[in-house]
This record gives structure tokens, C-alpha cells and sequence, in this order.
């Protein structure tokens, strides 16, 4: 059952043209690979039908549908944007490895130099498909998969930039990897496709970070896809910041697959857009496989986060944290939909799954809602959601002792976002994050509530 | 200490007629107390008096609706202030229960106290090196694990350690006036001698000390220079240090029954 063509429009006409614009230089298994995904997206088309819809329940995907975001061809990286521009909108650090995406298109007058940079694995997408890059044919597209959700369908149908990091076994990377994606607003309106290739090979340790910034000051839409795969022993320490501007929509998908011993830890800090979504799927698919999953939103005005997170158990020996918190002001929302599975051979299973809100108004809402699937019988799983307002009695006690209620309400604001910031162990992002979070200080009036 | 009858001392706090409801329910029915400074006051009663309110409504704890009479501190009227000022001026409340304030840091806490009532009197924020030094005097003073002023405050404070931690507070804003409300209630011992060594420590001529406590056994340790009894939400009583040693005695009975045949 298809979607009618002029429900697609934009996409339609965008993906047309860079069909035949890629013709002549994309290779035979891309153009198959973008064929196939355009196909996935035009047959499921994006979830707006609420009925049996249950990974978008609470989240309205019509706002975004109707938007009838652009897909120009690339008309070139912008110019005008230097590396001054940059430092005031992502943690920026000289002395880490940048890439620098401009629209979704790799800017290389603005990265680290990529020469060194080959040489540890790192290139743009663009780079890697003109080289022939095997591993990126043999690896791409096979872990988020186009049959998985109609954003990653198109995501894959209009992939022409991004990250490709492929950690030879053994290596230490000694500098954090930057992936800056910024929508710089010169093209009105516009789709952005980010999309990041990860191998770390067996026993190789690397430091990765994906900002997505603004420089615009209307509405857009990143389309982020990010698959990460981890070999046996390797270690990933991964950041997420969604920084996108109040109007923007933005859906990140990431799938990662963990090998033997393979560990991850990775937060992530979301400061909300008129839609964000970040649907994290990790498979811990081998024994001794680890991961550690913390995260921070602050929503505010009308604002929507979602957050969808699997871990997947396969295997035994294999252990999760799971520790979200939220900051909700205003009329904002936000949803955590968190699924722990543990298979049924996944015995010595050990999973803990936590989601934390602390409400600024009366009407800020939260859906949470995280759940244990288990078939296993020998694991240790335990899971919690809390959603509380500022307790008045807390509040007295700091007033009792000289502070006003604005700042008794900040302090107590802070700490509850410092669990989560203080979890960083790379200094210069957690001073940023610290810095971010206070300056972004929710300024409507505070309500308060009484502990239960 | 010798009881200073007709002392020298300025009147701090003067309570008149205070009434006061929480839920709809009246509590307080009409207190009256007058505290100068130097003094140590005890407010006893059997449990619903009305003690802690009493404390509480000093200390400007929302949900109390004042239904009449009034409260000067220093001759300003008290209820009409919120909380934050009211502990500015020197009025400091012990909780009976101090709550946990989890993730936020001992050592930033009191600082930004200290630094709010300093504002308030048109000074300057300490330098954060001024401020070390004068916590490290008081925790020495107060008998305090060092180690625990690291911490959030509160956070995972056994109930004694809690108390304890009131009377640092105390100590690091010098109230003019200290509300204890139940300081001694699940106390040891030891830490009974402790806190009360701490509280002991800060008196002087210029402050002065309201203990709300329901037993006496605080009273050997902080000696009072005024004991009243409130009952049903009223001083219906009001002596000498004696007092407390009648009461533990004979109990709230025998004040109830003397009080009832004196209607």
C-alpha cells in the first residue's frame, strides 16, 4: 500500500534530483542501496497514523509531516562560516579531532586536518565512497537498516555526507573525535541527512562526539542516523548533543552492536526543539558486552522530546545502565520509552533502568513509561520513573536559611542536572554542559509541589 | 547561668495573641512570649500543643494561616516577612527534621546563606578563601566529621549527624534569635552533649535561644532562663527552671489539671 505521491512532494522532487545528479559519480551498490531505501520510505511513509502506532504513541510526527521540509541539491558548502561562529554553539576544542558538516555536507577548510586524520581511520562519508572505502559498503546501511523505521529510510535514501571512523584493532585514540553538525539556515527551510559509520576494532578505545547545532533562526529538520559497531574487547565513550534551535525538528536514530567484553558508555544532553527524538537501540550481542546509557533534556515553551531506548540482552554475562533525567518547564513534554529485553540465554543478565523529571510548571507533561521484557531466569533487572515538582518543604528549608525562592529553585535545579553532567568524564564538555544548563535557567514562574 | 529576672537585656522577640491554623485547623490559640537577648527560653507541652508550630510559624513556614495576634523581632513585625528575609535578620529555626538537599554541595549551601545575609546588610560575598577558613573554625567548634561539610548537604546523614549539622548552620549565621524545635528528639546520649555543647558555645548577651523540646533532659545541658508550658495553644504556665523539674516529676497532667481548675 503506498503513500500518494503528492503527500511526499518535496522529498519526491529532492530525491529525483539527486538521483540523477549522483548517477554519474555514486558506485552501482549506493544508487541500489538509495533505490531500495526510497522505496521503504515511500511504502511506509512517516508515522503519523496513531492507531497501532506504538513507538510513536505520544509523539505527533504531523507538524513535521506537513512541513514539507526542502531537499536542494547541494548547492555547495557555505563560505561565510568560520571556526569563530562555531566555538559559540558546540564545545568546540582545538586540539580534538573535527569534523565540521555545513547542511550535511563535510567542510574541510573548517576540520582538523584530514590527512592525520585518515590515518586513525577518520573521513568524511563523501571522501570514503570516492575512495571506494571497502569497509563503508561492507558495513553501512547493515546495522540501522532501512526495513527498521521510515527516518531511517530516508535518511539512507538521501546519504551523501557524513562520518566514517574506523578504529584499527588495538588502537588508542588519544583525541576525542568532534562530529559538528550545523544547519547554517543559508538554504530556508531545509532537510539535513547526517548520517556516522563507527567500527572500533577488537581492542581499540575511541572518544566520540556528535554535536547538532544551529546557526538558523527558522525551522529545519535533521535527519540523523548514526550506527556504531563495537568488536570484541573494544571501548566507546560517546556524547550526543541536540542543540538545535526552538523551531527545529529533529529525529536521531542510533544502533549500535557490541562485541565480546565490548563496552559503551554514552550521554547525552538534549535541549528541546519543536520535535526531538532520539531512538537509541544498542544489542549487547555478545557475553561480557557492557553499556551505560545516561541522559539529560531540558524542554521549555512548547517543546516535545522523545526518548526511545532499547537494550537488547542476547547474550549472558552482559550488563546496562539506563539513567535519564528531564527538566520540563512551560507547557513542554517529554516521553521515555524505555524497553530492557533479556533473552532467554541471557542468564547473568544485570540491567537497571532509571528516568528522573523534575517538573518546573503545572503543565509540563511527562509519559514515561520503562518496561523489563524478561525470558531469562538468572539476572538482576530493576527499573524506576519518578516525576516530581520542586518540593515546597525543600524550598522552605533553604529559605530558612537566607536564599529567596529564585535562587533556592536554581541551586536545586542545578544539582538535579549536575547527576547527570557530572557523569562526564571528558572536562572541557562537562564545564560546557555546566555552563549550558545554567545559563539556560528556566526564567517562567516556578510552581511547586508537595513531597509525597 | 543565673536567671536575670527584669534583665538588662533588649527585648528581641514579642509575641502577642498569636493564632494560627494550618488545614483549617486551629492550632496556636493566643501566645504570648517576650524574649530579650540573653536569655534561654523553654517551651514545653505534651505532644499537639502546638509546639512546633509555634517554631515554625516564627520561621515563616508556608501553609500557616495567621489568624490573629502579632510577632515582633526587634521590633519589626515578623509574619509580614518571607522566610528568607526573616533568616537574614537573624532569626534561625533548628528543623526538627532537616530535609536532604541531594547533589547540593555543604560547603556551597552555607556560603551562599552567609553571602545573602551579608547582601542583606548592604556587605560584601565573602572571598571564597575567607569563607574556608571561618567553616573550618566552626565545624572544629561544632564537633562535626569534616569530611561530611564535602558532601550535599544532609545527604545520607544519620538523624544525629542531621541535628548536628542544624547546629553548624547556627553557627556559620550567628542568628540573633535560634529556634530549636525538638533538637534533642532522637539524640543519644553523646550527641545530646554535643549539640548542646555547640549551642552553649554560641550564647551571649547579644542573641538569645527559644528551645521547643517535650522532654526535660535537653534542659540539664542548655540551662533555661524562662520555662512555659503550652497546652492546647496557649502558655497556660510559665517559671523558672524548676518548673521543667516539676513537670518531669508530676507530668502534663498535673499542669492540665491545675489549669482546668483554675477556669
Amino acid at each position: 500500500m503506498t503513500q500518494a505521491p503528492t503527500k511526499l512532494g518535496t522529498y519526491q522532487t529532492g530525491f529525483e534530483a539527486l538521483r540523477q545528479e549522483a548517477e554519474a559519480t555514486d558506485p552501482q551498490w549506493l544508487r541500489d542501496l538509495r533505490q531500495v531505501a526510497w522505496s521503504r520510505f515511500n511504502k511506509l511513509g512517516f508515522p503519523t497514523a496513531r492507531r497501532g502506532n506504538e513507538k510513536w504513541k505520544y509523539t505527533n510526527v504531523r507538524p513535521l509531516a506537513a512541513a514539507n521540509f526542502e531537499n536542494p541539491p547541494a548547492a555547495g558548502v557555505p563560505e561565510n562560516i568560520t571556526v569563530g561562529d562555531l566555538r559559540h554553539t558546540a564545545p568546540w576544542n582545538d586540539s580534538w579531532t573535527n569534523l565540521v558538516f555545513l547542511d550535511g555536507h563535510f567542510a574541510r577548510h573548517l576540520s582538523s586536518d584530514t590527512n592525520t586524520a585518515s590515518q586513525i581511520g577518520i573521513t568524511s562519508l563523501a571522501d570514503a565512497i570516492a575512495s571506494e572505502n571497502p569497509v563503508l559498503q561492507s558495513q553501512l546501511a547493515k546495522h540501522a537498516t532501512v526495513d527498521d523505521d521510515g527516518f531511517t529510510a530516508l535518511n539512507t535514501a538521501f546519504l551523501q555526507d557524513g562520518a566514517l571512523i574506523d578504529v584499527p584493532a588495538g588502537h588508542i585514540a588519544s583525541d576525542p573525535v568532534h562530529l559538528i553538525f550545523v544547519t547554517t539556515g543559508q538554504q530556508a527551510h531545509a532537510a539535513s541527512y547526517p548520517r556516522t559509520l563507527l567500527i572500533a576494532g577488537a581492542n581499540s578505545r575511541v572518544n566520540v562526539l556528535e554535536s547538532y547545532v544551529s546557526l538558523a533562526e527558522s525551522s529545519y529538520f535533521t535527519n540523523a542516523v548514526t550506527e556504531f559497531v563495537l568488536e570484541d574487547g573494544s571501548q566507546l565513550e560517546h556524547y550526543r548533543l541536540l542543540l538545535e534551535n526552538a523551531d527545529a525538528f529533529h529525529v536521531g536514530t542510533v544502533r549500535v552492536q557490541q562485541g565480546k567484553d565490548s563496552s559503551m558508555s554514552s550521554a547525552s544532553f538534549a535541549k528541546g526543539a519543536a520535535m526531538a527524538r532520539q531512538d537509541f537501540q544498542v544489542t549487547l550481542g555478545a557475553p561480557g558486552a557492557s553499556c551505560s546509557l545516561n541522559g539529560l533534556y531540558m524542554t521549555a515553551a512548547e517543546q516535545h522530546i522523545d526518548n526511545l531506548i532499547n537494550i537488547d540482552h542476547a547474550q549472558p554475562h552482559t550488563k546496562s545502565r539506563l539513567f535519564y533525567k528531564g527538566i520540563l518547564d512551560d507547557k513542554s513534554k517529554a516521553v521515555f520509552g524505555g524497553t530492557v529485553l533479556v533473552r532467554k540465554d541471557a542468564q547473568k543478565t544485570d540491567a537497571q533502568q532509571t528516568d528522573k523529571n523534575l517538573l518546573l510548571s503545572r503543565e509540563a507533561e511527562v509519559d514515561s513509561k520503562p518496561s523489563l521484557l524478561i525470558y531469562a531466569d538468572d539476572v538482576q533487572c530493576s527499573h524506576g520513573a519518578t516525576a516530581g515538582h520542586i518540593d515546597k518543604e525543600t524550598l522552605f528549608y533553604m529559605q530558612s536559611r537566607g536564599l529567596d525562592r529564585e535562587t533556592a529553585s536554581r541551586i536545586l535545579i542545578h544539582a538535579f542536572a549536575s547527576q547527570i553532567i557530572d557523569t562526564v568524564e571528558l572536562e572541557p564538555l562537562r564545564n560546557y554542559l555546566d555552563d549550558l544548563f545554567l545559563t539556560s535557567m528556566p526564567t517562567a514562574s516556578l510552581e511547586f509541589g508537595d513531597r509525597e | 547561668m543565673t536567671q536575670s529576672a527584669g534583665s538588662s537585656g533588649q527585648t528581641l522577640l514579642e509575641v502577642r495573641g498569636l493564632s494560627a491554623s494550618v488545614g483549617g485547623l486551629e492550632i496556636l490559640k493566643g501566645v504570648d512570649l517576650t524574649v530579650k537577648t540573653g536569655e534561654v527560653h523553654a517551651i514545653m507541652g505534651p505532644n499537639g500543643s502546638g509546639k512546633s508550630t509555634f517554631a515554625n510559624v516564627l520561621a515563616g513556614k508556608p501553609d500557616y494561616e495567621i489568624t490573629g495576634g502579632q510577632a515582633l523581632f526587634q521590633g519589626h513585625d515578623l509574619l509580614g516577612m518571607e522566610p528568607e528575609i526573616r533568616s537574614r535578620l537573624g532569626v534561625f529555626l533548628a528543623f526538627q527534621y532537616p530535609l536532604e538537599l541531594p547533589g547540593v554541595r555543604a560547603w556551597q549551601f552555607l556560603k551562599a546563606a552567609v553571602d545573602s545575609q551579608r547582601m542583606q546588610a548592604g556587605e560584601e560575598e565573602l572571598s571564597a578563601r575567607a569563607f574556608d577558613r571561618m567553616l573550618k573554625e566552626k565545624v572544629e567548634m561544632v564537633e562535626i566529621d569534616p569530611e561530611l561539610v564535602k558532601r550535599a548537604v544532609n545527604e545520607g546523614f544519620s538523624g544525629g549527624e542531621k541535628k548536628r549539622n542544624e547546629i553548624l548552620q547556627m553557627a556559620v549565621l550567628q542568628p540573633k534569635l535560634a529556634i530549636l524545635d525538638e533538637t534533642d528528639s532522637g539524640l543519644d546520649i553523646d550527641a545530646l552533649r554535643i549539640v548542646s555543647d555547640g549551642v552553649n558555645k554560641l550564647r551571649s548577651e547579644s542573641n538569645a535561644v527559644v528551645l521547643v523540646t517535650h522532654y526535660q533532659r535537653i534542659l540539664n545541658y542548655i540551662a533555661p532562663d524562662q520555662v512555659h508550658v503550652l497546652m492546647d495553644g496557649r502558655i497556660v504556665r510559665s517559671g523558672g527552671p524548676e518548673l521543667a523539674h516539676e513537670l518531669e516529676g508530676r507530668g502534663y497532667d498535673w499542669i492540665k489539671e491545675s489549669v482546668d481548675a483554675a477556669v
